[in-house]
């Protein structure tokens, strides 16, 4: 049944194209509602022993004469990550409720991006899998380049160059696994023996495809100006979705696949990963748009979810997996913060102006949101952010105690940009009468509006029950993790 | 052999040949002083639809005909064969004869249009004796039918200059071209006795690394390489799809090409079979497949960052058609029968999308005036269907999956790959992935200008006809089809080729 969020979006991509100009919205919302309620359902019957192995759900031959399949299969990484993508969809769907230029072709895009991502995280077939994931690709380009902001033909450009740069190496790596094994079946792959000479080369060549669009440094440098560049929906896509969609490749193609090279190249990926999470955390530091602060803070983010990888042990490939799910609700909620409650409002993300108006008290339910989303984004206990770190922190523990230590400095540095970031958008107005007097004075500020408020509660919603209660999803992801091939 | 007998057998040739002199009597009989004059007159447009529809009932029924052909027949040592795969290619070379016809009913630069759909025709059948010979004069004859009929093509734009000039340089470099390769021919001749590709191999194996070989073979492929536009022998492409009427452009770029690698590959797979060699990296043995492998990375690298720089569509469009006739060479030089159906089926996508391609810049040229990128800022508003046509094209060309390119870089490339054990193609592989990964850069920076840019200027009568709509509707259908189910083609050029 979890094949249909695949179908039904894709309908409605095209549906949304050729409605009339008002009714698009309602066919994305509508959509993603439908693809958000399939995931539930299948959360909710699916018993957890069959999320263990990446089970079969669609098998249909699509070119026998070179081996592809139409195969979809699903375990607990995928239903986790199918799940993020479906919050994510119905809440960016939400807040560009008020997208008035070109309509239909807004949503078309949205919904490829969408519909393409499901397919990713559900994908049994290399060449399927490879498919889908370029499918999202083109979209954003055209969401950021037509209804973007600032520098918004750049930022497009650099981010679809960069991630077709790792497509390309992607390309070369399926080539080269398929020609030696003779088969795109991903169960199939993972059980074949390669010759280690191909696995020492093909790994990284598939592996490094994967992690520029899940943001690894130093190729991380299309996330931050692509982030600003983009519409709110745009963002909070790349932020919530997108870059999952490199991590999971990571993990489900290069390292299930050459589990051998993977042991050889883990230390080095690792190193790479607390460089990330270090640098763009002070990069997040010194910037002054909000965007930017929290596009580094995405790169940071996505840092974490490298080293989880790099750990090669169930916890921290587990805590990676959670934290996929994790940085997907609350970026996505930090960036819809950013870009319709203050940004279309005020005009402005600089955090010196921001600081000057009184937002706190004309936007007091953004004000709240935000602060909600920062303490989630700097690992507060009882928010899902803290148990996916933890997690990670105590896998990688086991491997590379050092890296812990220089990761509790890139920690540090995300609590300071981040309660920076707070403290000069919503803290900061001149206190006493001067503020009452200028709150008096610009009441021009329309308020939230009520799909933006149902959009960052369920948002909050998600980032609080997984924060709470991280068995839910932890019970699901652990058993798959186990089952792949790099841990036996 | 009976004449009866010889012509059932060149039926779709007879058919195509009837009907260009059909339209050619049509043409004259309605007087060629109204077709000069300014103001169309009626009696002149009723000729030009009853050319057109003559032309196109005419190409219909050769591709019945061919259909009806037996399953398989040799004539007179092979200069004219029958076999599945000739069958097939002629039947894809004369549906991309039929959209170019359709398309020419709304070329505004073409006048005798009687002439010029009788000279399509007479390319048709050169395109027709290509495919279906396996005989190095026959196969000759043919490339000069075409070449000739195609110089006309291109030049037939009298008002415009550059048509003229186009049409010169591509004589030029044409007759050169197949200067070469019938000398280059003649030492082959010399060297085996035999002008039938199939006699042919044996006896060159036997003069091994004679140097009189090597300069057979390279003087023969140096036609080819300016048949499909391979760097360096490109140099009249970017001035002939550019300066040609469009739809004469459209027929350069997609039935001259896949005829041409049709023969290319029978020619260099069969008859130069024993002298294959190998473009293996750490392992080059003299042969015909290292040269290619070096003309199909140049091509790559030249045609991907020339396109970069260009500002005019049609002029990318034969940039980076010499970087797709790179790809496809790889196939051919891969030597399997695997690698040659890829090949066969990336150069058929390719036609299919070019011909699209070249309608919808003809559309823009006939709207706009002419077809320079920012001619093409702010199409989306104005026609949705061109642009929604166009932003499918070039996504194939770039190849960007579910679309037709997509699937055809990625079997050729594996065909490529699955070569020999020790995967020695891998840095053509690799040379060829790294210029699409540059191309993307020019496909999107023309679908920017579609659907990002804005324009003061209104163009609210861009319709092409009737006909050319249905022909870009149908080509850009075929593209996202054979993207997403290509087992169909595949299997159908599989099977002929066994």
């Amino acid at each position: 049944m979890i094949a249909w969020t695949i179908y039904t979006t894709f309908a409605a991509a095209i549906c949304a194209l050729f409605a009339p100009r008002s009714f698009a919205r309602w066919i994305a919302l509508l959509a993603t509602t439908a693809g958000l309620s399939i995931t539930c359902v299948t959360f909710a019957q699916t018993p957890i022993r069959d999320l263990a192995q990446f089970k079969t759900i669609v098998q249909v031959p699509w070119v026998p004469a070179l081996g592809m399949n139409y195969h979809l299969a699903i375990d607990g990484i995928s239903l986790t990550l199918i799940l993020v993508t479906s919050i994510v969809a119905v809440s960016a769907v939400l807040f560009s409720w008020d997208v008035d230029l070109r309509p239909n072709e807004f949503f078309f895009w949205l919904l490829l991006v969408v519909g393409g991502s499901y397919g990713v995280f559900l994908s049994a077939d290399l060449f399927l899998l490879f498919v889908f994931y370029e499918v999202v690709i083109v979209p954003k380009y055209f969401l950021i380049a037509i209804w973007g902001s600032t520098n918004k033909e750049y930022g497009a450009m650099k981010l679809t160059l960069y991630s077709f740069f790792g497509g390309a190496f992607i390309f070369l790596g399926i080539l080269a696994t398929y020609v030696a094994a003779g088969s795109l079946d991903l169960n199939q792959l993972a059980q074949f023996h390669f010759p280690s000479q191909l696995e020492s080369w093909a790994f990284p060549v598939l592996f490094v495809g994967f992690a520029v669009l899940a943001g690894i440094w130093p190729l991380h440098t299309w996330a931050p100006t692509g982030h600003v560049a983009a519409p709110t929906a745009g963002s909070m896509l790349l932020a919530g979705i997108v870059m999952k969609l490199g991590a999971y490749g990571g993990l489900r193609v290069a390292m299930n696949i050459f589990p051998h090279g993977f042991q050889i190249w883990r230390n080095t990926i690792a190193v790479f990963a607390v460089i990330g999470i270090v640098y763009a955390a002070a990069v997040a530091l010194r910037q002054r748009d909000l965007k930017f602060v929290i596009g580094y803070s995405s790169v940071s983010h996505m840092g974490f979810v490298l080293l989880g990888l790099a750990t090669a042990n169930a916890l921290g490939v587990s805590g990676a997996v959670l934290q996929m799910f994790s940085h997907g609700v609350i970026g996505a909620l930090l960036f819809a913060v950013a870009g319709t409650m203050i940004y279309r409002r005020t005009h402005t993300r600089d955090l010196d102006q921001l600081s000057l108006l009184p937002l706190r008290q004309a936007l007091p339910f953004a004000a709240f949101v935000f602060v909600v989303a920062s303490a989630a984004s700097l690992g507060i206990p009882g928010f899902s952010g803290f148990a996916a770190e933890i997690t990670i922190l105590i896998g990688a523990w086991k491997s590379y105690p050092i890296a812990v230590w220089i990761t509790g400095i890139g920690m540090v540095l995300v609590a300071a940009f981040t309660l920076r970031a707070l403290k000069k958008s919503f803290f900061d107005a001149p206190g006493g009468t001067a503020s009452a007097s200028s709150a008096v004075s610009s009441p021009s500020f329309e308020p939230i509006t009520l799909p933006e408020k149902i959009g960052a509660g369920l948002l909050m919603f998600a980032t609080l029950a997984v924060g709470l209660y991280p068995g839910v999803l932890l019970d699901r992801i652990k058993p798959a993790v186990e089952s792949m091939n790099f841990l036996k | 052999m009976s004449y009866l007998e010889l012509l059932k057998l060149a039926m779709p040739e007879a058919i195509v040949l009837v009907t260009a002199l059909v339209v050619l009597t049509i043409g004259l009989t309605s007087g060629r002083r109204t077709a000069e004059a300014e103001a169309i007159t009626g009696n002149a447009r009723a000729a030009k639809a009853l050319c057109t529809l003559v032309a196109a009932v005419g190409l219909v029924v050769a591709i019945g005909s061919v259909l009806m052909l037996p399953q398989s027949s040799n004539l007179f040592g092979g200069m004219l064969v029958i076999s599945p795969l000739n069958s097939l290619f002629k039947i894809v070379c004369l549906a991309l004869a039929l959209a170019t016809v359709l398309l020419a009913i709304s070329d505004k630069s073409v006048r005798h249009y009687a002439e010029y759909l009788a000279t399509l025709l007479f390319a048709a059948i050169g395109l027709m004796l290509l495919v279906g010979s396996e005989e190095l004069l026959m196969i000759f004859i043919g490339l000069e039918l075409l070449g000739l009929s195609l110089y006309v093509l291109t030049a037939f734009d009298r008002t415009s200059i550059r048509s003229a000039e186009a049409g010169l340089k591509y004589f030029l470099f044409g007759s050169t071209a197949s200067a070469f390769t019938l000398f280059g021919i003649s030492l082959i001749y010399g060297l085996s006795g035999s002008t039938a590709l199939a006699g042919i191999a044996p006896k060159i194996s036997e003069a091994a690394h004679q140097p009189l070989l090597a300069a057979g073979i390279i003087m023969t492929l140096v036609g080819f390489a300016f048949k499909i536009t391979a760097a360096p022998f490109h140099l009249w492409a970017p001035d002939a799809y550019q300066g040609a009427p469009a739809s004469s452009g459209a027929f350069i770029a997609s039935g001259s090409k896949v005829a041409s690698f049709v023969v290319l590959g029978k020619i260099v797979l069969v008859g130069f079979a024993t002298a294959h060699g190998s473009a293996n990296w750490h392992a080059m043995i003299g042969g015909w497949s290292p040269l290619l492998a070096a003309l199909a990375a140049l091509s790559i690298l030249l045609g991907n960052f020339v396109a970069l720089a260009q500002t005019n569509v049609r002029r990318l469009l034969a940039y980076s058609a010499v970087a797709h006739t790179g790809y496809t060479l790889i196939g051919i030089i891969a030597g399997t029968s695997a690698g040659f159906a890829a090949a066969l089926f990336y150069t058929t996508v390719y036609a299919i999308t070019l011909i699209g391609a070249f309608g919808v810049c003809g559309a823009v040229r006939a709207e706009t005036g002419d077809d320079d990128l920012k001619n093409f800022a702010g199409l989306s508003t104005d026609s949705p269907f061109l642009a929604g046509c166009m932003a499918i094209f070039l996504l194939s060309l770039a190849g960007i999956p579910p679309l037709a390119g997509f699937f055809g870089k990625f079997y050729l490339f594996s065909t490529a790959l699955s070569r020999g054990p020790s995967q020695g193609l891998i840095w053509l592989v690799a040379v060829a992935l790294f210029g699409s990964f540059i191309s993307l850069y020019y496909y999107l920076m023309v679908l920017k200008t579609i659907w990002v840019d804005r324009t003061t200027a209104q163009h609210p009568a861009l319709h092409p006809a009737a006909s050319a709509r249905a022909v870009l509707l149908v080509t850009a259908v075929a593209v996202l089809v054979l993207g997403l189910l290509p087992e169909s083609l595949v299997r159908q050029i599989t099977f002929s080729l066994r």
